[in-house]
């Protein structure tokens, strides 16, 4: 019952990546898939970023990840009708894991849809407490964001382990009263049902152009998992956060400790 | 909509098969599965529940200071483990566990030669798949294991026991003669944990280790050992593959060695016939490691057996 890492790397706004999707380059993706992979990763985030909006990159992207994996993806997109021919490449190339939508928000024009697809082929959806009105500045706004996309997501038939939530990081930077926000919004969504949802964030956030970003991170994610957070999108390649990880587990009492247990995550 | 209640584990216990029969390049009659439940014991409602195998324990030299009401079942077979092994199997047992007792320097301290010579009769006279059991003399037992597993080469046998302190032999010689191993923990689940993490390192298969956590008799600290069992049991379920391994609880040689078995009526008349008691107490003892999670028991006696295999069909339904 340890914390899901969603491997960050597969993403456009890399500059390798985003060369790699424009030059269709599959080396670079088999690379980063064999590198998450070994940092312990359980689902490869697979994301465009500016690279292109072009669906067939997107499809050729999400395909040539799955030639070279075997984890679940985190097919993150933000446009809801690019999921669809990703999740068919998935059915026919990868048809027995649960890979996960990232993301809907609370708008009901991308929330109906996207639980419906959900449903439709068997995967878990993230869900960002974002609405019409932007991204909360506060923990209310983000739980009452929270149970709507949770309430909407258990009523279209996904049991609350395929539901994951997102209370939106910000960077430590710029706002940093809302690093807190975050933390208590993540321990109001472990009582939203039991057994809870899984709590993800997108971890990079909270220390985008800082100095000692990983440091900020590691600390960061560790205080969030003692809130209640079970999943995040991070670099699985950062030894040191993943230890950190490790050692979280055992502070939760999710994992049995052993003398060897940063071995034991591998 | 209410959620399903029926618990859906993420993972399973490994399922290992000891024996190899001449089809799978051994000599053995038949082969034995310990371990492959996806949930708890005896829950069959949930999901699949794999029944405790019963192993009987073999000495290879005559058990002097066994009772006489454990050594009267078998007579004049205790004398020779080969007539003694066919005896448990008549008696119900799947496996035969060897214990080298004789080969333990406080006892006789038989020559690793002898050990051998009664593996290959056993091979050779016997078609139950076999466990091998070390005399429990780490240095000695480093001795005894490179050559016997040698001897036993292609019988796929299980081969105890490996300890965090002393692993290193055990798992190397039951690599390279494709031996299954137990790996031994005292009543710790972390440390039964970083045995494995520890063997596993060495290369050797998660799939191929059973977990032995210790055991104790009623009386005597079974609930620290089945809590324990219980615990790396929830973990392995829930998807720790350090975990994931079954469980072997060694009852017999710990029954045996306590006041409620070994006293005699004459001695303390209010306790009953011994008898009667002896194997009961060991029938317990099984009973409730079987519940706790226990995947094979080990047993002396052919009442007990009787009793704990009428208990496990009761309880498996």
């Amino acid at each position: 019952m340890g914390i899901i890492l969603i491997g960050e790397r597969i993403n456009g706004s890399f500059k390798d990546v985003g060369r790699a999707i424009q030059e269709k380059d599959a080396s670079v993706i088999k690379e980063w898939v064999q590198k998450q992979e070994a940092g312990g990763a359980n689902y490869l985030d697979v994301n465009m970023g500016a690279a292109s909006r072009k669906t067939e990159d997107w499809v050729w992207l999400v395909k040539t990840t799955l030639e070279y994996t075997k984890l679940p993806l985190s097919l993150d997109c933000n446009k809801v009708e690019m999921f669809r021919p990703a999740l068919e490449v998935c059915r026919e190339m990868a048809p027995d894991k649960i890979h996960l939508l990232n993301s809907t928000t609370a708008e009901d024009h991308r929330l109906g849809p996207l639980v419906e697809m959900a449903a439709e082929f068997n995967t878990s959806l993230l869900g960002v407490v974002m609405d019409e009105r932007g991204s909360p500045q506060d923990v209310d706004r983000r739980v009452e964001l929270g149970a709507k996309i949770f309430g909407a997501a258990f009523e279209g038939g996904l049991e609350p382990d395929r539901i994951f939530l997102d209370p939106i990081v910000m960077p430590v930077k710029f706002m940093q009263e809302q690093a807190k926000n975050v933390l208590e919004a993540i321990q109001q969504f472990t009582m939203l049902s039991d057994p809870p949802p899984h709590i993800s964030i997108g971890l990079s956030n909270v220390a985008s152009k800082t100095t000692e970003r990983k440091l900020i991170n590691r600390t960061f994610l560790v205080m969030a998992v003692a809130m209640g957070l079970d999943a995040a999108i991070v670099d699985v390649c950062d030894e040191d956060l993943v230890n950190a990880v490790a050692a979280a587990e055992l502070v939760m009492n999710y994992e049995i400790y052993s003398d060897g247990f940063l071995k034991a995550r591998q | 909509m209410l959620p399903d209640i029926k618990k859906a584990w993420g993972g399973k216990i490994n399922a290992v098969t000891i024996g190899a029969t001449a089809a799978e390049g051994g000599t053995r009659g038949y082969t034995v599965q310990v371990g492959g439940s996806a949930t708890l014991p005896f829950l069959n409602f949930e999901g699949e529940t794999a029944r405790p195998v019963i192993a009987m324990e073999i000495w290879d030299v005559y058990p002097e200071d066994w009772p006489d009401v454990l050594k009267e079942p078998f007579g004049d077979a205790l004398k020779d483990p080969v007539a003694w092994a066919k005896k448990c199997i008549e008696m119900g047992a799947d496996l035969i566990c060897l214990r080298l007792m004789g080969c333990n320097p406080d006892r006789e301290n038989r020559p690793v030669a002898d050990a051998v010579r009664v593996v290959k009769a056993l091979l050779a006279g016997m078609p139950a798949p076999l466990i091998i059991w070390g005399c429990g003399n780490a240095e000695k037992d480093n001795e005894l294991f490179p050559a016997v597993a040698e001897a036993a080469a292609g019988e796929n046998c299980l081969l105890g026991t490996a300890t965090e302190d002393n692993y290193k032999t055990l798992t190397a010689v039951c690599t390279a003669y494709k031996h299954k191993l137990i790996g031994e923990s005292p009543c710790d689940v972390n440390i039964a944990k970083q045995v494995n993490i520890l063997v596993a390192d060495m290369g050797f298969p998660m799939s191929d280790i059973v977990i032995y956590p210790t055991s104790g008799a009623l009386g005597y600290g079974l609930e620290y050992i089945y809590s324990v069992m219980e615990r790396a049991r929830l973990a392995g379920l829930k998807g720790d593959a350090m975990l994931a391994q079954p469980m072997v609880s060694d009852i017999g040689i710990e029954v045996w060695g306590v006041k409620e078995a070994r006293v005699t009526e004459a001695e303390v008349p209010e306790w009953g016939s011994q008898k009667e008691r002896a194997p009961l107490w060991e029938a317990a003892t099984a009973g409730v490691y079987c519940a706790g999670g226990a995947d094979m028991v080990i047993l002396r006696h052919p009442r007990a057996v009787e009793t704990v295999k009428k208990t496990i069909a009761g309880l498996a339904g």
